[in-house]
């Protein structure tokens, strides 16, 4: 045991892996958990954190969040979003490869996870290209990129041009052993649309995207994965129906996991009414029913994770006509509460909310974090349940405010949370 | 949600941008003050100075000259000030956001912004981002509104009809892409029309058309069966293009408006058509000159709609019923 | 509340001799006769019959003249002014029932002018109050009254013609 002893007293410590939800301590030494619950003999504590009143739980780890370096700084930066990440409780953040320079070089991912080091906010991991350039054309370099350190790859929003090269970058991501994140939808259905093909669409006349482009999307990559024998990963699903798919697919045994948006969880086709640029997001809200399968599909774990799907934009990019503006949301400082909602709502209880945020997503990335095991790295979260806040002014570190919440109050906040023991957000 | 908008703060009309929220007595009360200009139009002095002093911009993102025309008339007719801006081959081509584009004419000092846009929403966006001394005039954003459109039409059908409660109203046609047909069926029933139907095959139709509160008729004979009006819509070419349907033969084939099928629908019923007309495509010819067809009334009442519904929203007209959400 | 019953008629017949006075003085050449709507219209209609006028009566309606248009709005089903003659060059007779701020005649005038140029316009009305806000005066008036500045006074008819003061 080496660096700095730290204790964390007195906090409710809800650490789903190993079912431990109770009064109890944490002990860390330097950048390692080193015990839950008893103090290890000869343990000198350097510093005891007050958890009183608090739920002392795994680091998050959010499975897509955008920080929009390198090339578009005037939305965000690592620096910006790593901070808001660290406000947020995540401390693992995967980020997709369509940066404006693609993540299809090593020399990419390097960079992204040197500049997250230096700032220090949060572990940054991030996702390869599947295809070169995103282009959907020909396959990226994945040996190089696993040797980088990448653990999964996906083609983002871009379309791959055909199955033929969806079926030869599934096999060969399956040869490389990498995970292969999939943001299902179909780029034909899709076309040009923006909205739900329901009620709220049909009565504002916008563009739609119906569900099959995203069920489509689902059955044809299925059937390519159970082909190619790759590992898939379904990002951000929206519809009751691809959820209904997934967990067929999974019954017959196929190492298939997906995750929902926390803003599906909880918003629906309605929050576009009056063309609010802010509720734009792709895939869209869908119907209430759609809502509430995601809600039940999360609550089977049959939708392992939940992720920010965070997406902090310019002021500008909201700025149009609704088709015209850029879909998403700067969601990450919005996770914890309307997860906590759930929890509310009786989805589902406490721990499996905390399961869903941390050690769900860490088990689908095939990553060690999001747990407090003792061994593990320090990676750890403090927030209160009581705590009420509103979505405004300095209280949002984001650079992108871009989000439908915007001056809303809510409860639940992240008081303190840990990167390798060290502090890196204290409210 | 959001339909307020429309409305400032003392129930005054502000904007114009879609007949969604907007209450009976407001619509019937746009069509009577229509009814005075229409003295107006066809009198020997056809002007009132009651907008002298106003500027009014005609900003067309998309080209229309039909609609700017009857736009730029009604304002000369009220004494406003009228300036064209054909954005469609300007700014936006050069790269200049939507919302420079409008800060650049507001700053002329301008009373009143009629938009055109391709894109559903836009002329919502404009209303929320401009300075709040200007109003907002929605002249057809995307598939989403058309009000002035639909109030001519309500204007027209009560001239030849008087009282909706005891009409049926048969709007056939391009559904899925009409501004027209959305605006149409919410003043429709919003007038307390006995039936507002849509006759369309199912790729010219959105997502649960029963949703927007119409009965939903796939078959032209069954959907013309005893209505006192028909609406036809303009088919666009690129719905051959976009795989909508298979040729302007076949939707003619089923779909056009002819003698024989007119005859379906009550003797007295009267014909409409926002314009331009594709004959052999929607309407055969002989109908759209026919004596059912009023499809030039339309046109005439296009103007007082438009001067009624700029007055009252620039004369500041309080609707205390407006507000419905 | 007075009745002015017995009074409108004496009013007139004053109006009458004045308006008969002016053409003569003014060498009216076979006048038009317009009235304002509606009171205006009731008045002009009884001299215009009176007066043996005989081209056809003239009746405005200013609505869409009234320059506090942005206050009060626009009303609606404005029955439409009707000239059923061309101005240019003529000699009219513009009669209103009462004469108060002046600013209605001012919006008869206007569009009087945008039918055409007359050559010379006489204004006669029933009663000339007080409360003037603009520089107008008639030729000719049936009575002259000052009321309070809450008080009203207002012409009912067309048939009888009543004139009643009303506090607002």
């Amino acid at each position: 045991m080496s660096g700095e002893r730290l204790a964390i007293m007195g906090g409710r410590v809800i650490d789903p892996a190993n079912g431990v939800d109770a009064l109890v301590s944490v002990y860390i030494a330097g950048d390692l958990i080193v015990a839950v619950g008893d103090k290890p003999e000869g343990f000198a504590t350097d510093q005891e954190i007050d958890a009183e009143g608090q739920i002392v739980c795994p680091g998050f780890v959010d499975l897509c969040a955008r920080l929009r370096e390198p090339g578009q700084e005037y939305k965000a930066t690592i620096a910006s979003e790593t901070a808001a990440a660290a406000a947020a409780g995540v401390t693992t953040l995967c980020c997709p490869p369509d940066t404006r320079r693609v993540i299809d070089t090593p020399a990419l991912v390097n960079l992204l996870r040197e500049r997250a080091d230096s700032v220090g906010k949060a572990r940054v991991i991030p996702i390869g290209a599947l295809t070169r350039g995103l282009q959907g054309k020909e396959l990226s370099s994945m040996m190089a990129l696993k040797a980088a350190g990448c653990v999964a790859v996906g083609n983002a929003y871009a379309p791959v041009e055909n199955l033929l090269v969806l079926r030869r970058a599934l096999e060969y991501a399956a040869n490389c052993g990498l995970l292969v994140i999939v943001r299902p939808e179909e780029p034909a259905l899709r076309n040009r649309g923006c909205v739900h093909d329901g009620a709220v669409g049909s009565r504002l006349g916008l563009p739609v995207i119906p569900v099959s482009a995203e069920t489509v999307a689902v059955a044809q990559t299925l059937v390519l994965a159970g082909q190619t024998g790759a590992k898939v990963h379904f990002g951000q699903l929206s519809s009751a129906r691809a959820v209904a798919m997934i967990a067929e697919a999974q019954s017959q045994g196929v190492a298939v996991s997906a995750d929902v948006a926390v803003h599906q969880l909880h918003l629906t086709e309605s929050a576009v009414d009056g063309f609010d640029a802010n509720a734009h997001v792709s895939p869209p809200f869908r119907s209430q029913a759609d809502r509430d399968c995601l809600r039940e599909g999360l609550a089977k774990g049959v939708l392992g994770a939940i992720c920010s799907d965070h997406q902090p934009h310019d002021p500008n990019a909201k700025l149009d006509a609704f088709p015209a503006t850029e879909p998403g949301i700067s969601s990450l400082e919005t996770m914890l509460p309307l997860s906590l909602q759930l929890v509310e709502a009786g989805v589902l209880d406490l721990s499996s909310v905390i399961a869903r945020l941390a050690h769900g997503p860490a088990v689908i990335m095939g990553l060690g974090a999001g747990t407090l095991s003792p061994g593990a790295r320090a990676d750890v979260c403090l927030f209160d349940t009581r705590l009420e806040w509103v979505v405004a002014g300095t209280d949002w570190l984001s650079r992108g405010i871009n989000t439908p919440f915007y001056g809303s109050k809510f409860k639940g906040r992240v008081t303190r949370t840990l990167l390798s023991g060290r502090t890196v957000h204290c409210r | 949600m959001n339909k307020s908008i429309q409305f400032d703060a003392a129930g005054r009309l502000r904007h114009f941008l879609t007949i969604d929220g907007l209450s009976r007595e407001l619509l019937v009360r746009i069509m009577d003050v229509a009814e005075s200009f229409s003295s107006v139009t066809e009198q020997q002095v056809k002007k009132v100075p009651l907008l002298r002093g106003k500027t009014i911009v005609n900003l067309f993102f998309e080209n229309s000259t039909r609609t700017r025309n009857t736009f730029e008339l009604a304002a000369k007719r009220l004494s406003a000030d009228v300036l064209n801006v054909n954005i469609a081959t300007s700014a936006t081509s050069k790269g200049e956001s939507l919302l420079d584009t409008i800060r650049n004419i507001e700053a002329m000092h301008v009373d009143m912004f009629v938009v055109r846009h391709e894109a559903s929403g836009a002329a919502h966006f404009i209303a929320r981002h401009v300075a709040p001394h200007i109003s907002v005039v929605n002249a057809g954003d995307g598939s989403h509104s058309h009000p002035t459109q639909a109030m001519l039409d309500m204007f027209t059908i009560r001239q030849y009809k008087g009282d909706f409660s005891k009409l049926k109203v048969a709007i056939v046609g391009d559904i899925l892409h009409s501004r027209v047909a959305r605006s149409e069926i919410l003043a429709l029933n919003a007038l307390g029309t006995a039936e507002v139907r849509v006759v369309a095959p199912k790729t010219l139709l959105p997502d649960d058309p029963e949703g927007l509160g119409v009965k939903v008729f796939h078959d032209v004979d069954q959907g013309l069966a005893g209505v006192d009006v028909v609406i036809m819509l303009r088919l666009q070419k690129e719905r051959m293009s976009g795989a909508f349907l298979p040729s302007e033969h076949e939707y003619f084939t089923y779909f056009g408006l002819t003698e024989e099928r007119l005859a379906k629908a009550n003797p007295d019923a009267i014909v409409m058509h926002p314009g331009p007309i594709n004959r052999g495509v929607e309407i055969d010819s002989r109908v759209a000159d026919g004596p059912q067809s009023v499809i030039l009334r339309q046109v005439g009442n296009g103007i007082a709609v438009r001067m009624a519904v700029m007055s009252m929203v620039l004369g500041g007209y309080v609707d205390a019923l407006g507000v419905t959400s | 509340m007075i009745d002015f019953q017995l009074s409108v008629e004496k009013m007139l017949d004053r109006l009458h001799a004045g308006l008969v006075a002016e053409i003569t003085r003014r060498e009216l050449h076979d006048p038009l006769m317009i009235g304002i709507h509606t009171g205006g219209g009731w008045i002009a209609e009884k001299l215009h019959a009176r007066l043996g006028l005989h081209e056809p009566l003239g009746l405005l309606n200013i609505s869409f003249y009234r320059d506090d248009f942005s206050q009060i709005g626009i009303h609606p089903r404005v029955i439409p002014s009707s000239l059923p003659f061309r101005v240019d060059g003529r000699d009219i007779i513009l009669i209103d029932d009462v004469l108060h701020t002046g600013r209605t005649i001012r919006a008869a005038l206007n569009e009087i002018f945008d039918y055409g140029r007359p050559a010379q316009v006489v204004l006669g009305v029933l009663i000339d109050r007080d409360g003037r806000h603009i520089p107008v005066q008639a030729d000719c008036v049936g009575g002259r009254m000052d009321l309070g500045p809450d008080e009203k006074i207002k012409l009912s008819g067309p048939d009888p013609l009543a004139l009643s003061i009303q506090c607002s």
